[in-house]
């Protein structure tokens, strides 16, 4: 530890701490445009100069100097650090002068204003008055993709969103050319970023060179009711904040959790809200001569009482979706087993997940933030970047930090860090699993490796051999002690919710692919789809289908019953994130037209069905889920999942096949019924889609 | 004046053969084995008590930088990086070095890059010295054939010199753009802490030198510091290639001995002023970034770094450029204002928008369509930008036009009295009067 002084206080902090640490450790504030916690340090705004004493006479970046730089006093005093002197006040005033005197004074018109940092430091470290007499600076605006909107006029050249598109995403396409007061930021050959994490650069942007597209001119910060949430795009759960004006959504942004998504969202979870508004279900609807009518929620209920009633428990079933919260599961679960089925299923890809084997076999063990403390990463059968794109970051994090190997089975793609592609199929994981090749050493011998495997590698017949070989490495003597590195990764963000309180087949029960065949073969009368669109509609065959859900997906076309639900912004929800993190969604927006909230409706239903459920709102639900399953009731936290599950599922073998793995996910922008109505997603999918085609050309 | 014998650069006018032949016979490359022989400590040492300060501008002490490089290796190399990216405007005496002599800093590599356990010595050529390029890279060949350096070389220190040459950017002058230059990045100056001696040249420890440094040192060494000391004044020691440059009669570039008296400089080798001493206006003294001195203190100035500071002024590269009264001042200033502007690299905020912003007042300046009130707010803007910016560019814009407001502040004034009395330019009206 070093002493300091700032301003008179004496504070003990680390030698490696930056003066401008030092000084908030010491309750003084210090202004900043370019330095970011997150990114390297650039040093090129100069806002951040403090006066230091022993040093030399001029004023020091405080964000760029360690407090280790410093000299002590002649007699051994600790140096002296200054963030309110004359001297430092002047110098920020200069500086902020300089910022200035080319930014645009457009402010009325910006995006930004309200919540921009030049804004708010002009208002408190600035001067009132103008001394430049010349013409503005005028730069060509660039165009960098339909999420980034650009207004180069405004940059002010901290180089936050250059650093991270090269460090934390991973693409370097983002750059500073020119020189002087020329410098300008672009893709050079004014080509669209190819980054999913690139939505980012708009949160870093401390004034309005970078806003979002789709989101301008549609609202003031000042207007919009911010709801603190949790994000279902991917299984990854990351916080966010929804901003609403109204009824409707207007943006979603970053929140800042360490554990989970540090402050970065992927563009999906940023920029879907448009898909919140289109192809919405507002209404309950009857199939009737074949089309879908309009009807009121008792006819649409005495629909499917009609059709319940008509039929046996065993040729009822229900396949629960991505997007699902953990309580309306929970409720469908209960109806199902009240109206005598056990046919249940929530791995709409078939994924060979057993919650029987323990919570091990399908969480991500070493957990998000472990990735850090990794010291050798095996992937197999996933793309993360496009599956989990911010633990595909966490990667890259732990890459840049050095000291890791990465090797890869399954299909060979870019995932912004260099890595030993080792092969395509089970083979080669049979051949690291016996210690074999270079790779195969580096993980026997490696003390805390992790094994990440994929939807695309357990989505498949030899799946459940592919988890054993998985185990088996991760369980493989030699490990440090506590360090569970079996991480699988899910895509989809209900998966591990569902499985928790066991929405899988009971006994005799049908599965996933045993429903849709039964449905086929006309052995299934009733079958209720939670939101659940990623399966082949076209194989239900003559069953009655129930659509519970948001969005006219593939789902409600097949549909003979729908009833409109809420989606994740607009109904309170557990989601269990891919490690295992229980948190809750908050209601920022209310469903539209009649639609209601998806456990309200099975709740109804059941009433009507005969068999109502023991609830009458949510927290009564939430009582009865947390009595059948305590873990869920401790929000925010992972309850950690025993490595001796994952040596026993090691032990279960089973025989590997020989076909190559296939990444589940190959439209990172299209992958949930709420996204496939986004306009601005499908304009990102069409665009990474051709620049796929000129790549390969 | 300085005698010949004492002169270290004796091909300087490249009258002989600048090949190693010719370089033999003027005395390079003898006895560098047994400098190496006496070891890392003693060359160090010695280059200290010569008391050579930097050519470079700064005028930091060589010796005492050579001793900042780690004394054990780490595991990472050390590097030697000559800065040969001469490229301030009035400063042309390393090309000199490069193309006549260059066996001097080749020699000069090997043995300073022996002091600092370097193996390696990379010299940064600026992008426009081509010819300067082939002779030193010819220089090199000449030297790697005869083994005197190279890996197993008759010096018994493996050394290996490459060329690099830059693509003509100002700033890559500066040591840490420099280095990132070296690297293949955009040439735009490191933070420090940490310095080059730390973490330099690919994080590796390095030292950067002037090309004048490194190539005296060969001959201080063989002489002996207490030559190279005798020359001069305490503190500002031994012998200096001044470039002399602007109105004298014979622009030249000379070796003389520090503290060389200006009048007496410019008598010798300039060939008087043109039209008469009393025809000079003021100088500027070493290289475009110093701040002009008026003829009036010329009279008694002496060349050196404390002669040009007791003035307000800078040593720099001694690169003197000379403006008799025919010379608008304003003008000038501006003209390098825009240089400075021009050359900025735009990573910092006061010297990217400052730099603009001040040439532009000057250019309205320099025709009088200004008021005077800006005068102050211009030198004040001038305060703004130096010592707040990562590198010393932003200083060296500022300094020539705190010079200019120092001692040419009547000449602006009157400039924007005759506007304001007549804000029509002078063709406009011989215009008007023709149509």
């Amino acid at each position: 530890m070093a002493k300091i002084i700032v301003d008179g206080i004496e504070v003990d902090v680390p030698p490696e701490y930056t003066l401008l640490q030092a000084a908030e450790a010491a309750g003084a504030e210090v202004p900043r445009f370019c330095f970011h916690e997150r990114l390297s340090i650039a040093g090129n705004c100069r806002m951040c100069l403090v006066e230091v004493k022993g040093g030399p006479p001029k004023p020091t970046a405080s964000c760029a100097m360690n407090v280790r730089d410093l000299r002590p006093g002649p007699n051994g005093e600790p140096p002296v650090m200054l963030t309110k002197s004359p001297m430092v006040k002047k110098a920020r005033e200069g500086v902020m002068e300089f910022l200035l005197i080319n930014h645009p004074l457009d402010c009325p018109i910006c995006d930004q204003g309200g919540e921009c940092d030049l804004q708010d430091q002009a208002m408190a470290y600035g001067v009132d008055k103008n001394r430049f007499a010349e013409n503005k600076r005028a730069v060509e605006d660039k165009h960098i993709g339909p999420l980034v909107k650009t207004s180069m006029n405004r940059c002010i050249h901290c180089t936050r969103c250059v650093r991270f598109t090269t460090e934390v995403a991973g693409i370097s396409e983002l750059g500073l050319i020119g020189r002087g007061e020329d410098a300008e930021i672009t893709t050079y050959l004014e080509k669209a970023l190819s980054s999913e994490l690139q939505g980012n650069v708009i949160d870093l942007c401390p004034v309005g060179a970078l806003t979002s597209k789709p989101y301008a001119f549609q609202a003031r910060p000042w207007e919009l009711v911010k709801t603190e949430s949790i994000d279902v795009m991917d299984a990854v759960g990351s916080n966010i904040r929804v901003d609403v004006r109204g009824r409707e959504v207007m943006r979603v942004l970053p929140r800042l959790n360490e554990a989970v998504n540090e402050e970065w969202i992927s563009d999906k979870t940023r920029f879907i809200w448009d898909g919140l508004r289109t192809q919405r279900l507002d209404r309950p609807y009857l199939r009737v001569d074949g089309r879908l009518k309009s009807v009121s929620w008792g006819e649409a209920f005495a629909a499917i009482a009609g059709k319940v009633k008509a039929t046996s428990g065993s040729k009822i079933g229900a396949i629960s979706g991505d997007l699902a919260a953990v309580e309306e599961i929970y409720a469908l679960k209960a109806l199902i087993g009240s109206l005598g089925s056990t046919n249940l299923d929530a791995r709409q890809d078939g994924a060979a997940l057993d919650p029987s084997l323990g919570r091990a076999s399908y969480l991500f063990n070493p957990t998000i933030a472990g990735i850090e403390q990794a010291d050798a990463i095996l992937i197999v059968g996933s793309n993360p970047r496009k599956e989990a794109s911010l633990v595909n970051a966490r990667i890259r994090k732990r890459w840049r930090a050095g000291g890791v190997k990465i090797g890869v089975v399954g299909e060979s793609v870019d995932l912004t860090y260099p890595h030993d592609y080792l092969g395509a199929g089970p083979e080669t994981l049979a051949e690291i699993v016996a210690g074999k090749g270079a790779f195969g050493e580096i993980l026997a011998n490696a003390k805390r490796p992790i094994v990440i495997v994929g939807q695309g590698a357990l989505a498949r017949e030899d799946g459940k051999a592919v988890l054993a070989a998985a185990a088996k490495i991760a369980s493989a003597p030699g490990r440090d002690e506590g360090w569970n590195g079996l991480a699988v990764l899910h895509t989809a963000a209900s998966r591990v919710g569902a499985l928790d309180i066991g929405f899988v087949p009971g006994e005799g029960g049908l599965d996933v692919a045993g429903m849709l065949d039964a449905a086929g073969q006309g052995a299934l009368d009733v079958l209720f789809l939670l939101g659940a669109d990623e399966i082949d509609t076209n194989r239900l065959g003559s069953a009655f289908v129930v659509y519970i859900g948001t969005h006219g997906d593939a789902g409600a076309h097949r549909a003979d019953v729908i009833l409109p639900a809420a989606a994740y912004t607009e109904k309170s929800g557990t989601f269990v994130n891919t490690e295992g993190r229980v948190q809750v969604a908050n209601r920022a927006a209310f469903p539209p037209g009649d639609a209601r909230e998806d456990w309200a409706i099975l709740r109804a239903l059941s009433d009507v069905l005969g068999h109502r459920l023991p609830f009458d709102s949510l927290g009564e639900l939430r009582k009865g889920l947390y009595g059948a399953h305590p873990h869920l009731a401790a929000v925010d936290s992972v309850r950690p999942a025993g490595i001796t599950d994952v040596a026993a599922l090691a032990s279960a073998g089973g025989s590997l096949g020989k076909a190559a793995f296939a990444n589940p996910i190959h439209d990172f922008y299209l992958t949930n019924p709420i996204a496939r109505a986004s306009a601005t997603m499908a304009e990102c999918s069409a665009l990474a889609a051709g620049q796929l085609a000129a790549a390969a050309e | 004046m300085l005698s010949d014998k004492d002169r270290i650069f004796t091909n300087i006018y490249g009258h002989h053969d600048w090949g190693l032949q010719g370089a033999l016979k003027r005395g390079s490359w003898d006895g560098t084995k047994t400098i190496l022989e006496a070891g890392r400590d003693w060359i160090v040492d010695q280059m200290k008590a010569s008391g050579l300060r930097g050519r470079g501008g700064a005028g930091f002490p060589t010796g005492l930088k050579w001793s900042f490089m780690p004394k054990q290796n780490d595991g990472r190399p050390h590097y030697l990086v000559v800065n040969a990216d001469e490229s301030e405007p009035g400063t042309c005496k390393d090309r000199e070095i490069l193309r006549h002599d260059p066996h001097h800093l080749v020699e000069g590599c090997l043995i300073a890059g022996f002091a600092m356990g370097a193996h390696a010595a990379y010299i940064y050529v600026r992008g426009e010295f081509i010819r300067e390029r082939e002779h030193l890279q010819a220089a090199i060949d000449q030297a790697y054939e005869a083994r005197l350096i190279g890996k197993n070389n008759v010096h018994g220190w493996d050394m290996d010199v490459y060329v690099a040459h830059g693509a003509g950017a100002y700033i890559c002058g500066e040591e840490t753009a420099l280095l990132e230059s070296l690297e293949g990045k955009k040439g735009q100056p490191r933070l420090k802490p940490p310095f080059p001696a730390n973490v330099g040249l690919y994080g590796c420890p390095t030292t950067v030198n002037n090309v004048e440094s490194i190539a005296v040192a060969p001959t201080i060494l063989r002489r002996g510091p207490s030559w190279f000391s005798s020359i001069g004044r305490p503190n500002n020691v031994g012998t200096k290639l001044f470039g002399i440059s602007g109105h004298v009669n014979t622009p030249c570039i000379v070796e003389e001995a520090m503290g060389i008296p200006f009048k007496e400089l410019i008598e010798k080798h300039g060939g008087g002023i043109r039209g008469g001493w009393d025809n000079l206006k003021a100088i500027i003294p070493g290289g475009a970034s110093c701040p002009i001195i008026p003829a009036d203190q010329c009279e008694d100035l002496i060349m050196d770094f404390d002669g040009t500071r007791a003035v307000k002024s800078s040593f720099g590269t001694a690169g003197v450029l000379v403006m008799d009264k025919s010379t608008d001042v304003v003008r000038a200033i501006t003209r390098i204002a825009y240089f400075f502007k021009h050359e900025s690299c735009g990573q910092c905020t006061p010297c990217r928008e400052g730099t603009g912003w001040m040439w532009r007042v000057l250019e309205r300046m320099s025709r009088g369509e200004a008021e005077k009130r800006e005068i102050d707010m211009l030198l004040q803007v001038t305060t703004q930008v130096e010592g707040h910016t990562i590198c010393a560019l932003g200083d060296a814009a500022a300094w020539p036009i705190q010079g200019l407001i120092r001692h040419f502040r009547h000449e602006i004034e009157e400039r924007i009295d005759l506007y304001s009395r007549n804000p029509k330019p002078v063709e406009r009206q011989m215009m008007e009067a023709a149509e």
